[in-house]
């Protein structure tokens, strides 16, 4: 015990000073934004010191804001330190048009597939995944399903009459 | 003679086989896919294919009001559905800050208790089936049919369960659901008693010993690395289990141990399952002395009073004006979230499920993820079977509780 979000924020900020944005609590968790170039770093540097010690990579997804000019995909990373039984959630900002983003896959095995998911999805390019290939959709697929732009179908649609599938 | 066979181009020079085991193998249960590079009956190679049965949930829940993704989430881990749905009640319990009071709280832990003993009670028995022990799969069996039973009783439905609803259940416990818990409990003939038979059959079993022992190994380090949770991560000898680390639903009421191995193979697995089925109904068993504490009104509540989000009972919707408002909203899903992003976790039944959920005030979520435990611990699978024999694959894929709907999502 011991190890609280004040002591996370003062050592990361030690060490990035600026690089580290948006320090939040939403629902108890601490989230602060990185800039994209040191993703890695911060990981790094979380997973080597010895009093924060995250060595869990939880989870790590994408969001998609279209409104967000220049900013459009979000990565966001849960990582759970075990032994102080602490969590924290990071975020990187990333251009839709550029979407390359260093990849964590050589510091979590279990980031290979996270990221194969994220690509699969969003079409992040993680730099230096070892098989950065589709997932979960067929590999034929030219678009990344989960991004905004592609809205479900309208369920009030009448235009469909066929008699098994219309609505 | 031989000069008329036309053999494929290299396939003399190449000394090792390829096989396709999978996507419809028997022995994968389930949709999984692996194709293998054989020396004789020694693995040297594997690759994986995954999402055979993707159905985009993710993308469907961002249509839908709360409500709505719960029978999503049911399909996840469909062993265990009940966990899921509690999982997803909690998360979404946890971004409208809606409190729940103690008898929910200890009703849902004696249904996900339940789930877990069903689910554990399917692997395990599926481990022996493959290792060529049938009979413990049929004796374990009839007690699922009887969890599911208890399912119907306060559901009405028993696989795909979509039970309870965000602050409550539907409806309180009926005394049938409670005779049939006590059937399951009953020392002599429910449930301990087959377990015991269970144990008696595979634990100290020279053959199952043999055929388990060392196969499908992994160290605490790399599955702590590969991201392992659940049984599989105690199994290697990490005492990492969500309700004790995060605990929900008040499960820091209860008194219970966390099993852990030491190899992390499939006897080790094997083991920590049998043990968190012992652990599973004594918690069962606390839980419901404690609801069997509650006196007058108390013993009849099974919903949180939050009149926004809990559905009214119909009665009320046919003579009151704001159960008839309420009822009308919640239905058809016009409820507002307030903004924000939320992340929780249940401890599934083979691993952490969390739920990341990122609310921007509207009817529905932005973005749901679902933090699926098979889908991250299944990469580690090619690294396990890795010179190991054809067979010892089979049994390690039935032993890590690998359920297509879950990875595939």
């Amino acid at each position: 015990m011991g190890l609280t979000y004040d002591t996370i924020k003062e050592k990361l900020t030690e060490k990035f000073a600026e690089q580290l944005t948006n320090w939040e609590e939403p629902y108890g968790m601490l989230t602060f934004t990185a800039f994209k170039e040191i993703n890695l770093k911060v990981l790094q540097f979380l997973f080597d010191d010895e009093t924060l010690r995250f060595r869990f990579l939880t989870d790590l997804q994408a969001v998609h804001y279209p409104d967000n000019t220049g900013a459009e995909l979000a990565v966001v990373y849960h990582l759970h330190n075990l032994v102080d039984n602490i969590r924290l959630r990071f975020k990187i900002f990333t251009d839709i048009n550029s979407p390359e983003v260093y990849s964590a896959s050589a510091l979590y095995q279990a980031a290979n597939w996270m990221e194969r998911e994220t690509y699969d999805f969003y079409g992040v390019n993680f730099l230096g995944h070892p098989n950065l290939i589709r997932v979960l959709n067929v590999d034929e697929m030219d678009y990344f399903p989960m991004r905004k732009e592609f809205p479900l179908e309208d369920q009030t649609r009448i235009d469909k009459d066929d008699e098994m599938f219309g609505r | 003679m031989s000069e008329h066979i036309l053999l494929p181009e290299g396939s003399l020079e190449k000394e090792t086989t390829t096989l396709n085991l999978g996507p419809t193998h028997p022995a994968t249960h389930g949709v999984f896919q692996n194709i293998l590079e054989l020396d004789g009956e020694r693995i040297i190679k594997a690759t994986s294919t995954v999402g055979y049965i993707h159905r985009a949930f993710e993308k469907i829940a961002e249509r839908r009001p709360l409500y709505q993704i719960t029978p999503l989430t049911d399909r996840l881990n469909y062993c265990s559905s009940p966990i899921n749905n509690m999982g997803w009640h909690i998360t979404c319990e946890k971004l409208l800050g809606v409190s729940i009071p103690k008898r929910v709280d200890y009703l849902r832990i004696i249904i996900m208790e339940l789930a877990r003993i069903s689910d554990h009670l399917i692997c395990n028995s599926i481990v022996g089936v493959d290792s060529g022990a049938y009979s413990g799969f049929l004796y374990l069996m009839q007690f699922r049919e009887l969890i599911y039973e208890i399912y119907e009783e306060i559901c009405g439905s028993r696989l795909t369960t979509n039970i309870g609803r965000i602050g409550g259940f539907e409806r309180n416990f009926t005394p049938t659901a409670f005779e049939k818990l006590d059937k399951f409990l009953d020392e002599k003939h429910g449930y301990p008693a087959q377990l015991k038979e269970f144990e008696k059959l595979f634990t100290r079993n020279r053959i199952f010993m043999e055929r388990t022992i060392g196969c499908g190994p992994i160290s605490a380090e790399r599955a702590m690395n590969y991201g392992f949770t659940g049984p599989n991560l105690r199994a290697a000898g990490v005492d990492y289990d969500v309700r004790v680390h995060t605990p929900y639903s008040s499960y820091q009421d209860f008194d219970f141990s966390i099993p852990v191995g030491k190899t992390g193979d499939c006897y080790d697995r094997f083991l920590v399952r049998n043990e968190e089925m012992w652990q599973s109904l004594s918690i069962i068993n606390q839980a419901y002395k404690k609801v069997k504490e509650f006196k007058g009104a108390e013993a009849e509540v099974f919903h949180a009073d939050s009149p926004a989000y809990y559905l009214p009972p119909k009665q009320d919707v046919y003579t009151k004006m704001e159960a008839l408002i309420y009822h009308f909203k919640i239905v058809m899903g016009e409820i507002e979230m307030p903004v924000g992003e939320v992340y929780s976790s249940v401890e599934g039944a083979n691993g952490e499920l969390g739920f990341y959920l990122i609310s921007d005030g509207g009817r529905t979520p932005y973005r749901l993820h679902f933090r699926r435990p098979c889908f991250i611990y299944y990469q580690a699978y090619t690294e396990l079977i890795k010179g190991g024999m054809l067979s010892d694959a089979v049994i390690t894929m039935s032993s890590l509780n690998l359920i297509a709907g879950e990875l595939d999502a």
